[in-house]
């Protein structure tokens, strides 16, 4: 019945979000040199003038600006986003064809992340200022100072190249395979990409919940659980945990606009079949309106994994949101 | 055979320390069914000497380094972790000072307690032993109480909820640490006589810390009081009590303002007056909740007379914080007057802009000692702060600071040095004379030494009768602590959820309450009663070597 | 005192620091080579004329890998100077007044918080046609809320500290408060985020770059990187070594970082015990 509530409260605000959004791409495309109606077009697009027309009539490019505005914002609702005058198709079937890959890739980097970091972040804080403590920050700094294609890089060169463990691109092989093989084969494939991504997200959280489980370990009621006879794991795993991974959770779901900017690279390295890598493409190709379309669509993932995480974070400390 | 007998313990402090031991060879021995009161200031070492009985330090750096502690005649410094942990809560409980923070406030209240049950085995139904003791600690509905969350609790339930864990599984020792410090003083009379009750009829022995003379003599049956980590005295309580060995327990004895109050100072013409003070806000409406209307401050009215002290005495939520700070124009009022001598009008009227002139002659003195300086500001600085920013030129200033501080006792080279160079009650004199750098007629206290050791509160006590006496100053004293306002006050107001139930002279308030909520603040208070004073002492406990 | 109390971060960290800003300063005297110009045969592995190799137009490696500090430096330098502006701005506005303007500023910097920044930039960055200065004001545009949030918790909870409410009383205005008194006091973790938006900034320019959306005057560790990834796996030296500077430079940083955030945030320090 709360998360009802919450959802409630949430609503008006995200369509808030999304109405501003909108409205920034639409001023983004007048910040573009040039007439909006063949920036819209893209490189390829341009020289067709009957196309560029076409937008101009569809974009009501002619019309006073807030007309304009207000049509863009409709066709936003409607979940128009244009078409793609490169791939001949409407941007809005392309990218969510794309749209399972990148959650794939992104989802799984979380919450990798999330959980490697949470326990050796509460290992660290249990040894703190011993040789393993030292050891996790060192892993942790390493982690987090590698750029993120460079890490790529790195691993496809250890891994694929010299190991010829794992495979350094595509989501699957070039032989088709179905059932549990095909998910097997994607699994697979999966692995380099996911631990490239969750490097830098795992370093952070490592260090969060170092920090907060220490900073817990030092409250009040962790002395009565011990006064309770309980043992350090029990006290540990029993009662501080639950304290010490709401920053981790509030942080990660802070993250996920960033998360999804990391996938634009890896999923360039990887040759991954997401939306991060269709932004690659189009942009080299100047397609903007390609690659408005993927801003938007990434904007709404990041409001609804939002609302995810903050759903998480109340289940887990029921005093979030009351006075 | 003593149930718990500390023999000679000694935990050291980390090399590099101003001294090698926390706690340096202290003993002590409660017997089945007794009381033991350990008196002690902040440092004094009470708190460590309880956590080494059962193995529970605070810290790594803080390690037991000799003596023993028989615990039913088996040597706690010597057991293993398992038996430790089969100790605490199983055969010992304890109770810690502040119950906002003793519980984890993500759980509910019932699995709480039955955690305690389920880690000692209890052989019985523990939902049915869980209501059973939240039942015996005086706690309203406990079956509906144990789905509820710490938060939705008061503190005095919490501390409640604390002793009813604690206790859950029969231990025969009960170590409680200071557990009203943080409560009021209705609540601690009720928590104290909750405890009293429970351990006396099950035979518990109590372990009971404390910095509050009056509560040692309602609740011990011994006494030991420590100093800097050594015993100083220890004896039964009517001998510690009324015939103390050491000076400075007589001095701890001393601090402690008794309930009496002589008769009022003649009060000069009125230098202050309020009417119909009105505050109060909406908590912000949730979704699907309506906002809750606080009411602050209710038809406060008062008058002060030039050279007195009026007390506003209240528990917590009774508004006296907020009048103060309404009085200081910190927070605006939503109705009512204020006049002040020298101020035309109704001074809560004035614009920002123009407060310059009220803030010549009000000025406040702060509750926590370590919050009210700014941490990046020398000394001198922070009170030449008020007369700088209100144009007066610098080196008159400068001198002005070197008296005040030699007025407040501090010694002028104090003027470049950081607050946290210094004491609390350093502090507090600071803040003193940063309130008098700006010459003010009205002085008002909120708490100004509540949060001080006993002894150093009688004497920043002390300094500020004194300079009242010299300079002609008037003052607001807000308090929780009727003893104290006793000592300092002429006139009394008593404060209840915004409204002033009693107002008159201090004594005859004291003497005669005409209001019952009055009435019931002062039988609270937890007192050194002199009637018994008459009583010999029944026997000096010699320690069994 | 104790390997782990000596602040061997901060030392480590200002001297790799302090060392790469002096080869960024002098990197027309240091570079052997100007690293546009076509030095020598291309692809060639690191050998005694060519430290680190040349790349496939034959351009010589280290030459680029000294240039590319300025790059990275100045761009990371500046644009967490801009971004720290807005964001104390905006916190300290928000933390201390409260109430309707806290409100529209938080929903500002979540607005902020949620667009997915990355994007984001490569958009702003792609319009507005690749720049220094472009990547500057982009990145400045999309690190701040970090900044903010913090700067507006530490308000919130100093602003209720009674010596705040001393200087109101002492009669100091909202503006003298919120400088001379709160921001003092809040500048301590302020600092230790502030260096590691530097390191964003740096990780985020070479993203960019790599992506091949760099200032075409200057060359950049990141550009030297996305350029080489098609002869990625015979060349490998082109990626190496100029990934190292960047991890190099980012890991100074960091170390600095933590080494300053350990002195200040009592709850950060390592060796809080816990029993």
């Amino acid at each position: 019945m709360r998360f009802a509530y919450t959802f409630l409260a949430w609503l008006p605000r995200a369509l808030l979000v999304l109405v501003a959004i909108g409205l920034l791409n639409f001023f983004l495309i007048r910040l573009a040199p040039g007439d909006p109606a063949t920036v819209l077009a893209g490189e390829s697009g341009a020289s067709d003038t009957r196309f560029v027309e076409e937008i101009r009539g569809r974009y009501g490019l002619d019309q006073p600006l807030w007309w304009q505005a207000a049509t863009y914002l409709r066709n936003l609702a409607t979940f128009d986003l244009g078409m793609s005058y490169r791939m001949q198709r409407d941007v809005a079937d392309i990218i969510t064809e794309r749209v399972p890959a990148t959650l794939l890739l992104t989802s799984t980097a979380l919450t990798l992340a999330i959980i490697v970091g949470t326990l050796l972040g509460i290992r660290a804080a249990r040894r703190a200022g011993t040789w393993q403590d030292t050891l996790i920050g060192a892993v942790a700094v390493l982690c987090y100072a590698t750029p993120v294609f460079w890490a790529g890089l790195l691993l496809v060169l250890l891994f694929s190249v010299s190991l010829g463990l794992l495979p350094p691109f595509g989501m699957s092989g070039f032989i088709r395979k179905s059932g549990i093989a095909a998910a097997l084969d994607v699994l697979h494939h999966l692995v380099l990409p996911v631990v490239t991504l969750a490097l830098f997200y795992f370093a952070v959280y490592v260090r969060l919940s170092r920090a907060s489980t220490l900073e817990v370990l030092g409250r009040d009621f962790v002395r009565s659980a011990r006064a309770k006879g309980l043992s350090e794991t029990r006290v540990l795993y029993g009662h501080v945990l639950r304290n010490s991974i709401v920053p981790v959770v509030t942080m990660a779901g802070l993250q996920i606009g960033q998360l999804l900017g990391g996938a634009v690279i890896v999923e360039s390295v990887f040759a991954w079949p997401g939306i991060g890598r269709l932004a690659f493409d189009a942009l080299i190709q100047r397609d903007y309106n390609l690659i408005l379309g993927i801003f938007f669509v990434s904007s709404i993932m990041v409001v609804l994994a939002n609302l995810l995480t903050d759903m998480v974070v109340r289940a887990i400390d029921p005093r979030v949101g009351r006075s | 055979m003593a149930l718990l007998s500390v023999r000679d313990l000694k935990v050291a402090l980390p090399a590099g320390g101003d001294r090698t031991y926390a706690v340096d060879g202290v003993s002590m021995e409660i017997d089945r069914g007794e009381t033991l009161c350990v008196v002690g200031e902040s440092g004094s070492g009470k708190s460590l000497t309880a956590s080494a009985i059962v193995g529970l330090m605070p810290s790594r750096s803080l390690k037991v380094a000799g003596g023993s502690i028989l615990f039913e005649g088996r040597d706690t410094l010597r057991m293993s972790a398992r038996e430790l942990r089969a100790l605490r809560g199983g055969r010992i409980g304890f109770v810690f000072q502040d119950p906002l923070s003793s519980l984890n406030p993500l759980e509910r209240i019932g699995k709480q307690v039955s955690e305690m049950l389920r880690q000692h085995n209890w052989h019985g139904d523990r939902r049915r032993r869980v209501i059973e003791m939240l039942a015996a600690v005086q706690l309203p509905s406990p079956e509906t109480l144990v789905e509820a969350y710490p938060w939705q609790l008061s503190g005095g339930q919490r501390q409640r909820v604390m002793i009813a864990t604690a206790l859950a599984a029969e231990p025969s020792l009960l170590i409680a640490d200071e557990p009203t410090s943080a409560l009021d003083v209705t609540t601690q009379a009720q928590i104290l006589a909750l405890l009293r009750d429970l351990t006396k009829r099950n035979g518990t022995s109590l372990f009971f810390i404390t910095h509050d003379f009056g509560v040692v003599a309602e609740m011990a049956d011994r006494v030991a009081v420590m100093r800097g980590g050594k015993l100083v005295e220890y004896g039964t309580r009517n001998a510690v009590l009324y015939q103390p060995r050491e000076d400075y327990t007589r001095r701890l004895l001393g601090s402690v303002p008794p309930l009496e109050a002589g008769p009022a100072r003649p009060a000069g013409e009125t230098i202050l007056r309020a009417a119909g003070l009105e505050k109060s806000w909406v908590t912000r409406a949730g979704m699907f909740r309506p906002g809750r209307t606080v009411n602050a401050l209710r038809n406060v009215s008062f008058e002060l007379g030039r050279g007195n002290t009026l007390a506003v005495v209240g528990e917590s939520g009774s508004g006296k914080s907020t009048l103060a700070r309404v009085l200081m124009r910190l927070i605006d009022a939503d109705a009512g007057r204020v006049e002040l001598a020298g101020i035309s009008g109704n001074y809560l009227d004035l614009r920002s802009r123009e407060l310059t002139a009220l803030r010549q002659k009000v000025q406040m003195v702060f509750q926590d000692p370590y919050a009210s300086l700014n941490p990046r500001r020398r000394i001198g600085a922070a009170i030449a702060q008020g007369p700088l920013t209100h144009g007066e030129d610098r080196e008159t200033v400068r001198r002005h600071v070197l008296g005040l501080l030699a007025r407040v006792r501090l010694d002028s080279s104090a003027a470049e040095r950081y607050p946290n160079e210094f004491s609390g009650g350093q502090r507090q004199r600071i803040a003193i004379a940063r309130a008098l750098a700006m010459r003010p007629r009205v002085l008002i206290a909120d708490e100004a030494v509540s949060a001080l050791d006993v002894s150093v509160q009688a004497e920043i006590l002390t300094l500020l009768q004194d300079i009242q006496r010299e300079e002609g100053l008037s003052m607001v004293f807000v308090t929780h602590d009727l003893r104290v306002a006793a000592r300092m006050a002429d006139q009394i107001i008593v404060m209840q959820s915004g409204m002033i139930v009693e107002h008159g002279a201090m004594e005859e308030v004291l003497s005669a309450p005409k209001h019952s909520y009055t009435a019931k603040l002062i039988n609270a208070v937890p007192q050194l009663s002199s009637a018994e004073a008459a009583e010999p002492p029944s026997n000096i406990l010699e320690l069994k070597k | 005192m104790r390997l782990h109390d000596f602040p061997w971060r901060i030392g480590v960290g200002g001297a790799l620091l302090g060392l790469f800003a002096v080869i960024a300063i002098l990197a027309p005297v240091l570079a052997p080579y100007d690293p546009f110009a076509i030095s020598g045969p291309p692809l060639v592995p690191p050998n005694s004329s060519y430290l680190f190799g040349t790349d496939m137009l034959g351009r010589d490696v280290l030459s680029g890998m000294i240039h590319g500090a300025r790059v990275s430096l100045v761009v990371g330098l500046v644009s967490a100077l801009c971004s720290a502006v807005i964001g104390i701005t905006v916190g300290a506005i928000a933390g201390y007044f409260g109430g309707a303007v806290d409100r529209a500023l938080v929903r500002f910097t979540e607005f902020f918080q949620v667009i997915p920044s990355f994007m984001f930039v490569i958009l702003l960055v792609a319009i507005l046609t690749p720049s220094l200065g472009s990547i500057v004001a982009a990145i400045s545009l999309v690190i701040w809320p970090p900044v903010a949030r913090l700067v507006r918790s530490e308000f919130m909870t100093l602003k209720t500290r009674e010596f705040v409410e001393a200087a109101r009383s002492l009669g100091l205005s909202h503006g003298a408060v919120i400088v001379r008194e709160i921001l003092p006091n809040a500048m301590p973790p302020v600092l230790a985020v502030g260096s590691l938006m530097v390191a964003t900034a740096i990780l985020t320019e070479a993203s960019l770059s790599f992506l091949g959306l760099a200032d075409p005057n200057m060359i950049s560790w990141g550009y030297m990187i996305g350029s080489a990834r098609s002869v990625f796996r015979q060349a490998w030296w082109l990626s190496i070594f100029p990934g190292l500077m960047l991890f190099l430079t980012v890991f100074a940083i960091t170390l600095l970082s933590e080494g300053l955030g350990d002195k200040t945030n009592p709850n950060l320090r390592g060796n809080q015990p816990g029993l």
